[in-house]
This record gives C-alpha cells, sequence and structure tokens, in this order.
C-alpha cells in the first residue's frame, strides 16, 4: 500500500512537471512576445523593454522557467501587471472563494446523486427509477448558467430570500459569506448531481447482478443488507472515476458560474486575466488548475486502492 | 419426517412474449444424510429448481406446486422466514468460484458473516469458527488465510472457501449447483472427496447439480434426470445406472466417452436439441428425438412407469438399454 502511494505520488510529481513545461512553453517560449502581448502593439519601445527586464524575458529560457517553478515553492511569483498586487496573495484571496464553492458544490452533488441512484437502482423499471432518468437527463440538457440564472430568478429576485451575486468576504462573518455561496453551489451541483445520479443507479445495478450478491442472499442476508454489504463498495469504484472527472468539470463550470453570480473568485480571476492580457496570473492559474486536477486524480487513484484490494498490488 | 419434499413444482419465468414454463410438474423427495443428484443437459431446468428450493428465483419468476422443508412449505413462507432459513438451515454453492465471492471483503470475514447472523456470534468468535471451517475444508493456514481476499486464492480454493462459507451454520441442506464444472480435472476429484467427507460429517442432505454423470455416479445415493423441464427419470443411482429406463437417459449414457471404445468410434450424440420451454411439442418432450417415438408419444405425455419401486421413469416403452 505504501509502495502504491509512492509510485502514484512519482506519477504526480511527474505529470506536474510536464504540465507546467506546456504552459511554460506556451506562453513564454513560442513566437510571439509576452510584453508586446500585455501592452499592446502601440506600446512605446522603452515601455516593453522595461517590461520584458521586469519579467525576466532578458534571460534564457530554462532558467525563468526553473525561476518560476521554484517561485511555486516558495509562494513568490511575482506581481500581478494589472493588479499590482503579489500574485500569490491575489491567487490566495480568490481561492478562499473558490475552494469552499467548489467544496460545497461537490459535496452537495454527492449528497443528493447517492441517495438518488440508490432509491432508483431499488426501484428498477418502477416509477421512482423512471423518476430519477428523467431528472438525470434534464441535468444533462440544462446548462449551469441558465440554471443559475432560473435560481436568481427565483430565490434573489422572486421570494428574496439569498443574494442575487458578489462576496461580503471572510471577514464580514461566516453567516453572510455562506449565503452568498448558496445558489452558486446549487447551481453547479445540480447538473453534476443528474449525471452522478445516473451513473451511480447502473453503477449499483450492475454490482447487484453479480454472484458474490447471490451468494450473500443465500447466507440469508436481506436484500437491503446485501446492498449495504456487498454491493455498494464495489459500486464505488465507477461512482468515484466519474466524481473525478467531474471535479475538474466543476473548475471549468466555476469560471462560469462566479461570472453569473460576480463572485471574485478564481475563476472570474482566470477570465479577468485573459481578458486583461495579465500573461503572469493567467500562467500561474492554469498551473494551479492543471495541479488541482491531477491532485485530484491522485486522491481518486487512492480511493481505487482503498476500495478495491485487487488494485493495492496493482503493476504499472 | 423426510427433510425435503418437492411435490408438482413449476417455475414461469416472464418474457416479452408471456411467462415461460422452464419447470414443469417437478416431485422429488430427500431424506436426511442423503444425496440426490439431478442430471440434465443446460436448459433442463435443474438450477432453477434450485434457486426455487432456496427461494432465490430471479426477479418475477413464479413457482407453484409445494416445496416442504420439514413439513414447511417453503414457497408460502415469507422473505423474512427464508432469510432466517437460507445460509443457516438450507446452504447452496455455486459453479463459479471466480465471481461468487466479494472481492473486496477479506474470505474470513465472508465466511463469518452467516455466523454472526445466524449463531449471533461476536465477530472474534465468528473468525475463529470460520477459521476452523477453512481448516476442515482444506485450506492449509487457514488462520493466516482468513486475511486473504478472493483474488488471492486459486479457483480451488476459492470453490473450498465457498463450501465452508456454506457450511458453516452447519445446514440440514446443502445445495451444490455445479460445484466442480469450472474447475481442473484434479481439482474436481478434491472437491467431490471433500464434499463426501462433509457429508459424513455434518450429517446434512446434499442435492447435487450437475450434467457429469461420473460425479453424480460418484457421490449420489438417488439420481433424477431431467428433460426439458421436467422430470424424466428417477431412482437409486446404482439402478439408475445399470438399467437406463428412459430413452434420454440412454442417450445421455452413450454419449459419455469410453475410455476403453475402440479408438476412432463416433461418439453417439443425442440428434437435435433441447426444445425451447416455449416450443414444446404435445406428448412427450422427448419424442423428436427418441428414437423409440410412436405415435402416441407425440400425443398425450407419458405416465409415470415404475421399474422397480423406487425406480420410475415417464415414457411409453421404458426399458433396459442396449
Amino acid at each position: 500500500m505504501i509502495q502504491f502511494c509512492l509510485r502514484r505520488l512519482a506519477t504526480l510529481c511527474v505529470t506536474l512537471i510536464a504540465a507546467s513545461a506546456v504552459v511554460f512553453v506556451v506562453m513564454e517560449v513560442l513566437p510571439g512576445d509576452p510584453a508586446v502581448v500585455m501592452l499592446g502593439t502601440e506600446a512605446q519601445p522603452e515601455t516593453l523593454a522595461a517590461l520584458r527586464k521586469q519579467l525576466g524575458l532578458d534571460r534564457p529560457a530554462p532558467e525563468r522557467y526553473v525561476t518560476w517553478l521554484a517561485g511555486f515553492v516558495t509562494g513568490d511569483l511575482g506581481l500581478s501587471q494589472t493588479y499590482r498586487v503579489p500574485v500569490s496573495e491575489l491567487i490566495a484571496d480568490r481561492l478562499a472563494i473558490t475552494g469552499p464553492l467548489a467544496l460545497a458544490a461537490i459535496v452537495l452533488s454527492t449528497a443528493i446523486a447517492l441517495p438518488l441512484g440508490l432509491f432508483a437502482a431499488a426501484r428498477h423499471r418502477r416509477l421512482g427509477d423512471a423518476g430519477v432518468m428523467a431528472f438525470g437527463q434534464l441535468g444533462l440538457a440544462v446548462p449551469n448558467f441558465w440554471f443559475g440564472l432560473l435560481l436568481v430568478l427565483v430565490f434573489s429576485i422572486s421570494l428574496g430570500w439569498l443574494p442575487a451575486g458578489g462576496f461580503p468576504g471572510w471577514q464580514g462573518g461566516i453567516g453572510p459569506a455562506m449565503r452568498a455561496l448558496i445558489l452558486p453551489a446549487v447551481a453547479l451541483a445540480l447538473p453534476q448531481a443528474a449525471i452522478l445520479a445516473r451513473v451511480a443507479r447502473s453503477a449499483i445495478l450492475d454490482a447487484m447482478a453479480e454472484d458474490y450478491v447471490r451468494t450473500a442472499r443465500a447466507k440469508g442476508l436481506t436484500r437491503r443488507a446485501a446492498l449495504w454489504r456487498h454491493v455498494l463498495r464495489n459500486a464505488m469504484i465507477p461512482i468515484v472515476t466519474i466524481m473525478g472527472l467531474q471535479f475538474s468539470f466543476l473548475l471549468a463550470g466555476a469560471i462560469i458560474i462566479e461570472n453569473v453570480f460576480y463572485l471574485p473568485g478564481l475563476g472570474r480571476l482566470v477570465f479577468q486575466a485573459i481578458s486583461q492580457r495579465d500573461l503572469i496570473v493567467v500562467k500561474d492559474i492554469v498551473v494551479l488548475l492543471a495541479g488541482t486536477v491531477v491532485f485530484i486524480n491522485f486522491v481518486v487513484d487512492l480511493l481505487y486502492a482503498v476500495l478495491d484490494p485487487r488494485l493495492r498490488s496493482f503493476r504499472t | 419426517m423426510t427433510l425435503l419434499a418437492v411435490e408438482g413444482l413449476t417455475i414461469s419465468l416472464p418474457t416479452p412474449g408471456g411467462p415461460l414454463r422452464v419447470v414443469r410438474d417437478a416431485s422429488f423427495a430427500l431424506e436426511r444424510r442423503q444425496t440426490l443428484g439431478i442430471v440434465g443437459e443446460s436448459g433442463s431446468g435443474k438450477s432453477m429448481t434450485a434457486l426455487a428450493i432456496i427461494g432465490l428465483l430471479p426477479a418475477g419468476a413464479t413457482a407453484a406446486g409445494r416445496v416442504m422443508l420439514d413439513g414447511e412449505d417453503l414457497l408460502m413462507a415469507s422473505e423474512e422466514r427464508l432469510c432466517a432459513l437460507r445460509g443457516n438451515r438450507i446452504a447452496m454453492i455455486f459453479q463459479e468460484p471466480m465471481t461468487s465471492l466479494n472481492p473486496v471483503h477479506r474470505v474470513g470475514d465472508q465466511v463469518a458473516e452467516g455466523l454472526i447472523l445466524h449463531r449471533g456470534l461476536d465477530r472474534a468468535a465468528a473468525l475463529a469458527e470460520a477459521a476452523r471451517l477453512l481448516d476442515r475444508v482444506g485450506i492449509a493456514q487457514a488462520g493466516a488465510r482468513l486475511r486473504a481476499y478472493p483474488h488471492e486464492l486459486s479457483g480451488g480454493q476459492r470453490q473450498r472457501v465457498m463450501i465452508a462459507l456454506a457450511l458453516a451454520c452447519r445446514p440440514d441442506l446443502l445445495i451444490a449447483d455445479e460445484p466442480t464444472s469450472a474447475l481442473d480435472v484434479t481439482v474436481q476429484a478434491q472437491i467431490i472427496e471433500l464434499l463426501r467427507g462433509l457429508i459424513d460429517d455434518f450429517g446434512m442432505a446434499l442435492l447435487l447439480i450437475s450434467h457429469d454423470l461420473a460425479v453424480v455416479g460418484e457421490i449420489a445415493d438417488r439420481v433424477m434426470v431431467m428433460y426439458a423441464g421436467a422430470v424424466a427419470e428417477e431412482g437409486p443411482t446404482a439402478a439408475l445406472y445399470a438399467v437406463r429406463a428412459h430413452p434420454y437417459t440412454q442417450g445421455l449414457f452413450g454419449a459419455l466417452p469410453d475410455r476403453l471404445a475402440r479408438k476412432g468410434r463416433r461418439l453417439a450424440a443425442i440428434p437435435g436439441t433441447v426444445p425451447l420451454a416455449n416450443e414444446l411439442p404435445p406428448g412427450c418432450p422427448f419424442h423428436g428425438r427418441c428414437p423409440k417415438a410412436a405415435p402416441i408419444c407425440r400425443e398425450t405425455p407419458p405416465p409415470w412407469a415404475s421399474h422397480a419401486a423406487d425406480h420410475r421413469a415417464r415414457c411409453y416403452f421404458p426399458g433396459a438399454a442396449r
């Protein structure tokens, strides 16, 4: 098990370095002067030269790459061009919104999807099953930004229960900040939950048809006991896979949802940084997002090993 | 009292074209400490009969008739009652040892589960008993093997674990559905030997389902031959194997490869295939493939013909082979 973890950890590091290298090459090495991109074609040559020096573009590429990587370790990522604050500070501030938002969304989505999937599987080919499948179909079809607008219309404008957007900040107390995150989290979570519920349903149905469930029943376990003790853990393997994949979609969805709800999160930051050509910020956030996705995959791999003993001794 | 008495068992499976009667009017009895072998081709209704006894027919299937265990009709029993009997008084082992154990649980826990459920043991006591059971079914270093996962065991070892699991609560009736068919020949013999020893030790009755006449002949006291969902012949093993009253039984024996036969001799296959349950001909279900078929066989199902007091065949022209 320890060996398995170490091997996965090594894969994680290699993937991270590869991802950062790709980002670096695309942004800084390929033809196209970052300084010109940032300042525009009308910029004065002296200003361009000054920016190049500030960005360190006068130094060779490998040296810049290593300095940049070291920055992730020390936390010194330089100054943002547009915000004039350290990038690491900027990212930390925004992460304090996007992190809880993504976490709330995945928790909410799982909390909705797993019971629904279980419910549908237990009522296979009956009304409850059809209802969950219909909900799943709807969730696949509805884009989350539209669903977000709908939530605002109902819960903010008509009912006035929750704020329509913006973020009061954590320093104003946890209550108001949480309230501001409820609608965005729901908007992110529901479409995901719809997909996850369908996956959970079919994973549970597949596991229920396995021979070992018949063995469990022949032992005298009730249908329900066989479901809890023998079906669920086996069904969790495909469910965890999809949850891992969904996390990447969640990050992409956060960019859109944060714009819909005017949340100053990481997604909104990367959106603004791209439109303002703040390449330093873009580069760092892209690597951060890639790192998050790679890390989630690592966690999913570990979960596989926890769930299924056959994968613990797996040699790759 | 007879341990198991099955009377007029008829099983229907739901299909888009209407219910399909896969077992028709099967009756047989099994005494304590006795072994009954059920033989027949695939689709003859052997496994469905077994699943009906333990109350685990597929969803939507219905069973009519009576399945009496010590005078209690299992077909009328509540699901709760059946859960109390399954794994406790009736146990079952299946054909596929590879997939019949849960891959994510340790084998010790899987064997112990029934003991915790039916005997009310705590986990430690149940695991200690599981170790004794694994030792009894011939697993070396049983105590250490409790912590093994199914994928760490060979097919034969897994089937031994399945047997230990089934025997955990010392059932009165063990149903074994093709317990050796998925195993190597050498392992098959070991498992049959093990089952035979266990029947003596535990004093249980065994319902052995197999398409392998040699396996059944070795272990069964009585044999029942099923064809297309109905019982074709039933009798004591020695008498049935010697007499082979039903032409279908004769066909089954004729299709066995004979070690003593001349090289190059063709195996005598039974012509044709088993009719599907929805395409059963009127009269005797075997008449289309029967060398003895006469006009009456095509019209009216044959009655039971007794060859001896406890040996009967459903045929108009029963008789010794050859």
